[in-house]
């Protein structure tokens, strides 16, 4: 039910607030989507959206952090223990 | 696709898999939120590559799954009225009330349709003002924002032939209600990361804290869940208890402000009943008094009654995490997809649906 997942925003078709709207691409498969609740989207990026509804901009910078995380505990743990 | 294939890379999971079993000197019992997770972890084995001494209890963050029956006796009543047209995300339509289930009201000549998001069950309404158009709104915090909106523009557009019967749920008390059980085995938390999309990190603290228990924010992709137990263990290891945020491409710390607007102008905070959890106070959303007019328990004037559950179906343990879906003498036997004993074997976020899809039924004893 939760289910979310990553598209990228193709064109913004209606920029009222209430309604504000656009096309997502999902690998090839768009679909109109509500951008109500994601006022700072523009067209390139990639939004989280769930039954119909954007609710996230994903952040490329931190995209990135999940391949990050094991090099840097590895430096730490070198810092920690200097070994033989 | 972009933002989803590259979570799935198994050399960087054996290595987060390696890295758990280098950090953990201890049995520690961590448990996922949301059903979403525990899909990818069963349909990815990613239990299986964990060391024996982690254990992942599998939560209760199945909407469908613990929406309480009586609730659906009511959206079956519902939807077997003339002139009704009910609608339902697909996952609901064959839960069991205490009689039937949708499916079978459709099949009995009732207008039951499947939608994608409650802003299409308002299109209906307005496609066909000479019948009554209700949605049946199940969801975390992560649906609430659509159901608010589409409640919203009907209120704001003064469509009549629309309503809602809330089933709206709100993780936190949930959380609590489980860390209050004296038996309680979870130790850390994996966090809903959708849920916390909208609403931000902020209510873990005070839980964290309370119940002496790491919190960490989780997306829903391999990497993310490992990633997600690798932050958790490292903090029982420690004995640190703080709310980590794993899934920072998404999750903002205060969450999404419209969304939490949406809800707010909408919803209330109301005691809830979960199925297989009972009552939790504070842990649903019901409509504000200015919505009522869009409240199909009022409209259709229907009364809460007592409901019995299976007494075969054990799905009120596999909810709280107390046992395993295989280990329910029903599993895979009396109760399966096709004929479904509870909610956790229908909705593809339930537990017993998951491992009776990955990881098989149960072998037949030769006898």
């Amino acid at each position: 039910m939760c289910l979310a997942i990553p598209g990228r925003i193709t064109s913004l078709q209606d920029e009222d607030p209430l309604t504000r709207s656009g096309k997502v691409d999902f690998g090839g498969i768009q679909k109109d989507v509500n951008l109500t609740c994601v006022p700072e989207a523009k067209v390139g990026d990639y939004v989280i959206v769930h039954v119909g509804f954007a609710l996230s901009v994903v952040d490329e910078r931190e995209a990135a952090t999940v391949f990050e995380y094991l090099r840097q505990m590895g430096e730490l743990l070198e810092l920690k223990d200097p070994g033989p | 696709m972009k933002y989803l294939d590259e979570y799935r890379d198994a050399p960087t999971a054996r290595q987060y898999a390696a890295q758990i079993a280098r950090v953990t000197t201890r049995p520690w019992a961590i448990m996922e939120v949301c059903g979403g997770q525990t899909h990818a972890i069963v349909k990815f084995g990613i239990d299986e590559l964990l060391p024996k001494a982690i254990t992942l209890i599998h939560g209760p963050g199945c909407p469908v799954c613990v929406t309480p029956l009586d609730l659906i006796d009511k959206a079956i009543q519902i939807a077997s009225r003339p002139g009704t047209i009910f609608c339902s995300f697909g996952d609901m339509l064959r839960v069991p009330g205490s009689a039937a289930d949708l499916l079978s009201v459709k099949a009995a000549g009732g207008d039951v349709r499947m939608v994608y998001s409650p802003l299409d069950a308002l299109g209906l309404a307005a496609r066909h003002p000479d019948r009554e158009v209700v949605f049946f709104a199940v969801g975390f915090e992560t649906t609430a924002p659509a159901t608010a909106m589409a409640a919203h523009l009907a209120a704001a557009r003064g469509v009549k032939n629309f309503s809602l019967l809330v089933a709206h749920v709100r993780v936190p008390p949930a959380m609590e209600a489980l860390l209050a059980s004296p038996d309680c085995r979870v130790r850390g938390f994996l966090a809903a990361g959708h849920v916390c999309a909208v609403m931000g990190c902020a209510e873990y603290g005070p839980i964290a804290a309370k119940y002496r228990v790491p919190i960490v924010v989780t997306g829903f992709e391999p990497l993310d869940i490992l990633q997600g137990v690798l932050m958790c263990v490292r903090q029982l290891e420690a004995g640190r208890v703080e709310v980590e945020n794993q899934y920072a491409r998404v999750v903002r710390p205060a969450g999404n402000q419209p969304a939490q607007d949406l809800i707010r102008r909408v919803f209330e905070v109301v005691p809830r009943k979960w199925r297989g959890l009972g009552e939790i106070p504070a842990s649903g959303l019901g409509l504000r008094s200015q919505y009522e007019a869009l409240d199909a328990e009022k409209r259709f004037g229907l009364a809460s009654h007592d409901t019995a559950e299976s007494i075969e179906c054990l799905s009120g343990l596999v909810l709280q995490g107390r046992i395993k879906p295989a280990e329910c003498p029903a599993f895979g036997t009396a109760c399966a997809p096709e004929h479904p004993l509870g909610a956790p074997m229908v909705s593809s976020e339930g537990a017993c649906a998951a491992y009776y899809r990955y990881r098989g039924r149960p072998p037949v004893s030769k006898s």
